[in-house]
This record gives C-alpha cells, structure tokens and sequence, in this order.
C-alpha cells in the first residue's frame, strides 16, 4: 500500500488556489535561524505562541539542538489593540531572566497583519530604560505571506547590517572580509571560515551559527553556547574590504545594505558547491589575499577532482528531482551537471526574481530537458506526479521526499533544510571542495546500492 | 521534609523565575497547595506551549478519510504536516498537507475566493468522507466568513464541509481541543444507529500513536464490548456519525474529548467515564470500571482473566528492568496533566522515583492531584521554559526527563536519559504491551552506556583526571572562530591576534 497513493500520474493536475506538501516553510523559521547565528542573542517571535513553538521545534527537530526562542504571546486582546505591551513586557522580562546580548525580533503573519510598528516599540523600550545599557533590539519583518524560510533568513541578515556595522574609517582594513554564508548548516559555516582563514584573510561571517546549533555536551544548560558572530564583530563588518555574499536570495540583500551603508564592496554569488563554485569562491578570495592559493586548498581540490574522475562513469545520464531552497537548488544542479548528472525537474516554494534565469544558467543547451517551477504551487505535489509520468534515478532534498522516495521506490540522498529525520547531518559540510566529496560519496552509494539490491544474481558483482 | 526543604531552597535561591511565573511553581509539601495555572505565557517567556489551532489539529487530523485543509499562510500548515504518527489502518488522506497558502493580496483583500476554490477542487478530487477546515490567527484577523464558505461547499457537494474555529491567538492548545470537539459534535447524530447493540462503547481520547488505540479496541473486544467509534484514533467518518448509538463514552485524556464526552451526554444523553490506558494500574482499572459500568458479571470475568494474562506475560521481563531502575529519578513534563499521572504510577511500577512533575495546561484540579500522587519534594510545574527544567532537573540530581519534541534536547544537553511520550513516540505506550515498551524505552535511554561519559553524571562519581582533561568549559571560542582584537576607541586601527592555521603562521 503505497503512502501517497492518492497522488497519480496522467495528466498534472494544474492548481490555482491551494498548495499540497510544500516544499517551503515560513519565514520566521530562517529568521530564527539567522538570529541564533548571533553570539548570546534571544530570537523572538512577535506573535502568538503557537508560531513560536512550531518554529523552535522545526530547528530543533532539525539540529538536535534546544532552540531558544521567546515570544510574545498575542491573545485575543492583542489582536485587537495591538502587540506593544506584549512587545514591551517580553523585552523586560528577558533580558530580566535570560540576559542576552541582544534580542532579534521577527514577526508573525498576525502581528505584520495588524500592522505592529516593531522600531517604534523598540525605541519606546529604550526610553522606558528597559533595555539595558549596552545591550540592543533588532528587528525584521517576515511576513509569511510574502517570501518563505530563507527570506525570513536573509531579511533577519540584512536587520544585522542595519543595526550594527559601522563604517569608521576613509580606508578599509585589508583582508578583512565579510562572508555572508547563506541558509546552510554549522558545518557549512565552519568550512568557509576554514577556507577563509587558509586564503590568509579575516573572516567575519555572519550570521555563524557553527558553535550554537553543534555545540559540544558540557553538562550544562547553556542558553548562549560559545559560538555566533559578536557585536563587535558586526560592527566591524563596517570597514571590511569586501564582503562575499553566497547565494543571492539569502545573503544579497545583506550585501547590498552594507554596501549602501559603509561602501563595503560586495561580490554576490552562488553557494560553494561542487567544484567550479568552490573555485569562483576561492578566486574571490584570491583577490583579496594579494594573490595566492596554498598548497593545502590545492591539494583539497585535487583530491576533489581526483574522485571525480575515478566516479564519472557512474553518473552518465543519470536524472534527479531536486527540491528545495532556491540558492542550494541553484548549486546542487551544477554540482550535478558537473558530473554528467541531468536535474530533470526541481521545485521551489520560495519567491525571488532571478532563480529561473540561474537555473538557464546552469542547465544551458539542457534546459529543454529539464522542468523547472516556483511559487506557490510549486509543491511536493506536482514534483511527484511529474515523477510518476517519468520517473528519476535520484531524489535529492529535504525530508519531505521521503514519501515519494518510497513510493516510487527511488534512491535518495537528503540534503537542505529542513532534515527532520536522520541525525548527524549538522556535523557534516556539503560546500568547499571537501563538502562535494560527501555529496558525490552520498549519492554514489544510494545508487550502486540499488544496483546491488536489484541486479539479477548473474549480474550481481564484488566489485562494481 | 529534607527533601522539601532542599526545594524550598532551589527555588528561592538558585534558580531566578519570573517574578510572575512564581506562583506557577510550587513544591509538594509546602503548604498550602495552591499553585497557578490556566494562565496565557507570561510574554518573553521561552514556553514551551502552543496555540489553540494546534490543539485542534493534532486532535481532529487522525481521522484518516476526511479532507483537512488549513486554511491561513503556510507555515502553519508545513509545520503541521504528518507530525505526529496517528496511524490509520486504510486511508491516508489525512497525512497529506493542503493549504491555502495565503498570500499578500490574500491579506489585504480576504481568502474567502480561494478557499471556496480549494475545497471545490479538493472535494472533486479525492473525494473525502467529509472536510475540516481550520482558520488560523490570520484568518480570525482578516475575518473571513469560512461559516459561510463551508456552508456553501457543502451545499454544492453533498459532503459535510465542517469549520473548525482554531484561530491560534484565542487561547491555547486546550481551547483547541473544545474547538475541535465543537467540529465533531456535529458530525455526531447522523448515522444510522439501528445494529448497535447495549454492550457498546466509544473510545475517546486516543489517537493511535503507534497503534494504541488498535490495543486498547482489541481489550474492549476481547472483554466482549462492541466499540461503535474510535474518536480520532484511526477514526473514520461514518463511524463518528453514530457514535451517539453506543450506551458509553470511555473517554482518556481529561484534556481533549471530554468537550465532546460532554455534549453527547447532553444530547444524548451518553454517560461517559474518565481513564488512562498508561501503566498496569490504570489499565486495569480501565477495564474494571467500563466492565462495572454495564453491571454484566462475564464482563468482569473476561477483564479479569484478560489482565492477570497479559500482566503475567508482562511481568517476568518488568521485574528484571526494575532491578536496573530502582532508584533512579524521573522529570515528567507532558501537554496534558491527565498523562502526568500515570506516568507517575508507572514510573513507580519501575522502581523510578518522580522528582519534577509538570505541564503545559494542567488545571487546579489536575495539579491538586498530581501533588498528592507525588512524594514530599516534588515540583510540579505549570507551563515550564528550558531554563527552569533545566536548572530543577540539575537540582534534584535526576536521571531520566520524560517529555516531548523541545525537551529532547535540553536533557541531552545535560547528559539526562530521555523518553519521549508526546506526539513523536514510535511505539506503542499504551496498554499492558505499552507498559512493556515504556519500560524498555526508560530502560534503554537511562541504562546506555553514553552517559559513562557525560560531563554531568561524572560529577557525581569520584573526580577522575580524565574527565578534568576532557572537559569542555562553556565560555571556551573554538579556533576555528576568530574575534577581532579590542577596537581601540573612535575609529582607531583594529589589531587582530596571530591565528596558527596548521603549520604557517599568518599574522595579521
Ligand atoms: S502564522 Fe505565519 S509565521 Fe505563524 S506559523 Fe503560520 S505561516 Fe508561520
Ligand atoms: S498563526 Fe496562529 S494558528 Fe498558525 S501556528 Fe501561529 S499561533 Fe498557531
């Protein structure tokens, strides 16, 4: 008994006014994200509490981590008049009983829709004196109707710029570099800061939440584990010589605003996956290095390479749905074209102008081959009826596939947000040149495994 | 009264609430009892509650032949997709997550259009039993007429298309529950009645995680009951349609049915009784008292033989857990408080003492109660936040915290066993097999061999010089993350530290 057998071929069902197994959440979820990437920073959620703890338990469901999180719980009576006393009543009481640094406000569908003007309460706080000296409130708006879990991610990114960097000097310190990482996992984080630190250059990323969402047993409960860009790191954001922003929908518009605010130049590209991204990331940062490349990145990328080759003869041909966040969907089709692999069809729930034209891109003269939907209805729905009228060799994305992999009975590799069904992902990175050896290790093994699982006993080999 | 008095002091010095969350922590012996509840969160406060739109959700969504359709922006529905096991034994509809994924102009001009749209199209496609549709804060707010839509549907369909009023913000998970029992007492009443025989019952309140409510049918029946509908666990339509022809309601969970148990009793007249299904005792007790209820001797005689069956098929393996657990020490923290209670019931079966008890919407009553179960010592909690749980949990020296999705972590962190006995259970808990599988989960988190290396239960055990070396300190920056040096005043130059990268030295 097939799970989604409601779910049939034939002719695609085309909808106008309802979406079936989205392949997208909210916004406040990536703003929550983002904020935890904040050293010793409370997010809060401007709303009623059930957003609140479906959000915290979508992280934590995700990361295995406690995801803080207060909110502001809206009544009937706060949906009449308004969230300021809501609003000012949870600042006070958290930095009474929680002490962050700072607090990162986001709001809800409800609060956005009665129209709560978050920097006038905000400031309202301040001259009440109920935020305490040297500590601060940011805030973003993320409305869940308009945009989805990365735009929540890159407008909370963007409300750090706004609030904190500061341009405090004519020149710019040299290999000081701003990187704007992207919705991606704390290990994906530590990676680029890796890399960065190997160029020779000052890294200052943010958000970082490598060191809060994989922090170590201490045997405590630690509201602010160690990790997260500080303040004063985002301050100095300012006077950074360049700022790379990876990926466009979650991390552009926060290297535009810093660009607008302190003239930090910016370079905005793709996320570092697969080898040719990795590369344009790494020459980025080769301009900015005075123009080497180390032995130890070379040697990454040749090993990279080298393994490439040994498994290129596996990948001919091979067809993968792909769904997911725009800028992951964006490097992951060309990791996959990189290795003779065609993304045959790839959905995403989430908005934003370019991500049609960078798919072209990257699918080049395939594109005619390939089914590529945004929006709304852009859901698990239509990407499994697609699949049941041509079925794929692969699935590729996150734990809302596993319906279809199983009904269709096609391999899967898991990768995005949110993974709300395996454990250990968080610890292991997918960008840079040691992170497309684990994506293309990953998706060698669910393919040779079927071909175990179903090749005839005769054909049945020790070595493949 | 040592064991009061340590609380006593944990909680006025060492551990800093709310000012106006006080009055929501109390410790048993402290007299007098009189802890607050049923209170909104206190605003800023990290609460592990949810809203009302929740309550309805998790409650109505088991029953599997029905459309559910929510009809609000789209992370309500996303984060409400398939999220707890409520397993069916035929249909699957109800796993599957529809939306109306309201947009902007949605917003601003109302949803009204597009949800009339999206249940016609859904309705012409699967063909549900019937439909829910849920408003969420969004729609309270921007007051669509879904009355009316629903109303309209069901005329142009012929199906019962029923409102479920869950607007999030109107209160919380409990009100949920009334809102969703409101949306099936109107689906009561309108079968046919006519086969149903006087030794009849409806099971209320469970919702066949992991297939409890397969269990505890199969109890009923074996007893010689005919069980007319489950409500919601593997529930279907028809059946809750003539579920007003059985002679009782047994219903569980004081929380969610006992809305409905209510009204039916009102309407129809329907007795209903109060059980829970977790542990031996209650259990048994169960049985024994729906079996009463009809005042039928073979009744009893089955519940009897069936219970001293099943615990003598439970116990010999029971008895070796206990071994391992006696003395051990639990924290409870679960949605209802009803569940609350058995657990500290079971938890005793297994030798396990309950130093924290607490929940997100227990009433006095259930917190009364709750307290005089408990030992002297205890704390219970009403609508806790990781901070508290965290600090009582390190205070009281437990072992084990039981509890849902928010808490796994925060025990972890702590390197505490943890049990999960909310939506995300995979096995069935429920029942004598239930208490069976509850103990091996205990026993299986508390008694693994990991903790050997956790920091927090080493402190408890002699010092060693491997664990001074190994331990990690909280306020430790790992290398990896580099901070700019002090900033010198206005503007000044900005010195960073010399960063080792393997073997080259970059200075900065
Ligand atoms: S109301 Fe908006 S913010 Fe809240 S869960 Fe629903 S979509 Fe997300
Ligand atoms: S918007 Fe309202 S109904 Fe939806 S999750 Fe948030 S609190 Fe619940």
């Amino acid at each position: 008994m097939s799970l989604l057998r409601h779910t049939k071929g034939g002719e695609v069902h085309e909808r106008q006014s309802l979406t079936v197994n989205p392949a997208k959440t909210c916004q406040p979820v990536g703003a929550m994200y983002a904020a935890l990437g904040i050293n010793k920073c409370l997010p809060h959620s401007h709303g009623s509490q059930g957003c609140c703890s479906y959000h915290r338990s979508t992280l934590s469901r995700h990361y295995k981590e406690p995801a803080m999180a207060g909110t502001s719980s809206f009544t009937e009576g706060s949906s009449v008049f308004g969230g300021q006393a809501n609003l000012l009543t949870a600042i006070e009481n958290m930095f009474t009983l929680y002490k962050p640094d700072v607090i990162a406000v986001h709001t809800t569908c409800l609060s956005e829709t009665i129209g709560d003007d978050i920097p006038q309460i905000t400031e309202n706080a301040i001259d009440k004196g109920i935020v305490p000296e040297g500590k601060f409130v940011i805030h973003a708006n993320t409305p869940s109707y308009v945009g989805a879990h990365p735009t929540g991610f890159a407008n909370m990114t963007k409300a750090m710029v706004d609030y904190f960097a500061k341009s405090t000097r004519e020149d710019k310190v040299a290999r000081r570099v701003n990187i704007i990482p992207g919705y991606v996992e704390p290990a994906d984080m530590a990676e680029i800061k890796r890399l960065a630190k190997l160029m020779g250059l000052d890294p200052i990323m943010f958000p970082d939440t490598s060191g809060v969402l994989d922090a170590p047993q201490t045997g405590v409960h630690e509201m602010y584990p160690a990790g997260g860009v500080t303040i004063d790191e985002l301050v100095a954001a300012g006077d950074a010589q360049q700022t790379l922003a990876l990926g466009p929908v979650c991390s552009g518009p926060a290297a535009k605003a810093l660009y607008a605010k302190c003239k930090v130049p910016q370079t905005t590209m793709g996320l570092p996956i697969g080898l040719a991204a990795t590369d344009k990331m790494i020459m980025a940062m080769r301009s900015l290095n005075g123009g080497f490349v180390p032995e130890e990145i070379k040697y990454e990328r040749g090993r990279l390479l080298d393994l490439m080759t040994d498994m290129h003869q596996y990948f001919y041909g091979k067809t993968v749905a792909l769904w997911g966040d725009p800028d992951q969907l964006v490097g992951l089709s060309e990791l996959l074209m990189s290795v003779d692999m065609l993304p045959k069809y790839v959905v995403t729930g989430t908005p934003g102008k370019k991500f049609l034209k960078r798919m072209g891109d990257v699918l080049g003269d395939k594109v005619h081959e390939s089914f590529v939907r945004q929006g709304p209805c852009a859901d698990m729905y239509l990407m499994h009826q697609w699949i049941k009228n041509e079925p794929v060799d692969l699935l590729m994305g996150n734990t809302y596939g596993k319906y279809i992999a199983r009904d269709d009975d096609i391999p899967y590799v898991r990768h995005g947000f949110p993974i709300l069904d395996r454990v250990g992902h968080q610890y292991f990175s997918t960008v840079g040149y040691k992170g497309a050896i684990r994506v293309l290790e990953q998706i060698l093994n669910v393919l040779m495994d079927r071909q175990d699982r179903d090749s005839p006993e005769e054909t049945f080999e020790l070595t493949m | 009264m040592n064991g009061h008095n340590i609380m006593t002091t944990a909680i006025e010095n060492n551990i800093r609430l709310l000012e106006a969350r006080k009055a929501q922590v109390q410790t048993k012996g402290s007299e007098p009892f009189n802890i607050a509840c049923e209170k909104q969160s206190v605003a800023g406060s990290v609460s592990q509650r949810a809203c009302v739109f929740c309550g309805s959700r998790v409650v109505l969504y088991p029953i599997c032949d029905a459309l559910h359709l929510i009809h609000g922006p789209i992370g309500c529905a996303s984060y409400t997709w398939d999220i707890r096991g409520a397993v069916s034994s035929g249909p699957q509809l109800h796993r599957m997550s529809f939306s109306t994924d309201l947009q902007e102009k949605d917003v601003i001009y109302g949803g009204e259009k597009k949800l009339e749209k999206a249940l016609l199209e859904l309705i012409a496609h699967y063909n549900p039993k019937a439909a829910f549709v849920y408003a969420t804060c969004i729609v309270g707010l921007i007051g669509d007429d879904m009355d009316a839509v629903c109303r309209r549907v069901s005329a142009k369909t012929g199906i019962d298309v029923i409102p479920v009023q869950s607007e999030g913000f109107a209160g919380s998970k409990k009100d949920g529950y009334s809102a969703a029992c409101h949306a099936l007492d109107t689906l009561v009443g309108t079968g046919d009645t006519s086969t149903i025989g006087p030794l009849s019952i409806n099971i209320l309140g469970d919702f066949n995680i992991g297939g409890e409510t397969w269990v505890i049918k199969d109890y009923y029946e074996r007893m010689g009951l005919e069980v007319v509908s489950t409500i919601t666990g593997d529930g279907r339509v028809d059946d809750i349609r003539k579920a007003h022809g059985a002679s009782l309601n047994v219903v569980q969970c004081s929380g969610s049915m006992k809305g409905l148990a209510r009204m039916m009793k009102e309407k129809y007249g329907t007795p209903f009784m109060h059980v829970s299904y977790f542990g031996i005792e209650d259990m048994s007790r169960a049985l024994y008292e729906v079996a009463d209820h009809f005042g039928d001797k073979d009744l009893l005689k089955r519940a009897q033989d069936m219970v001293r069956d099943e615990v003598m098929r439970i116990m010999p393996e029971l008895r070796k857990i206990r071994q391992d657990l006696q003395g051990k020490k639990a924290a409870i923290y679960t949605g209802g408080a009803f569940k609350a209670f058995s657990l500290v019931r079971s938890l005793r079966t297994l030798g396990v003492k309950t130093t924290i008890a607490g929940s997100q919407t227990g009433n006095p009553t259930d917190y009364k109660q709750l307290a005089e179960l408990c030992d002297d010592g205890t704390v219970i909690l009403d609508d806790t936040n990781p901070l508290e749980l965290a600090k009582f949990i390190q205070e009281t020296d437990t072992d084990l915290l039981i509890g849902g999705v928010k808490e796994r972590p925060i025990a972890y962190k702590l390197g505490v066993a943890f049990c999960d006995h909310n939506h995300e259970r995979k096995d069935c808990l429920a029942g004598f097999e239930g208490m069976l599988n509850f103990a091996r989960e205990v026993h299986g988190s508390l008694c693994s061999p990991v903790w050997k290396f956790s920091p927090f239960r080493q402190k408890h055990k002699e010092t060693t010089e491997k664990q001074d070396i190994f331990k990690p300190k909280a306020t430790y920056i790992p290398t990896n993350v580099v901070r700019p040096g002090e900033t010198s005043g206005g503007g000044g130059e900005t010195k960073f530290a010399t960063l080792t990268i393997g073997a080259t030295e970059v200075a900065k």
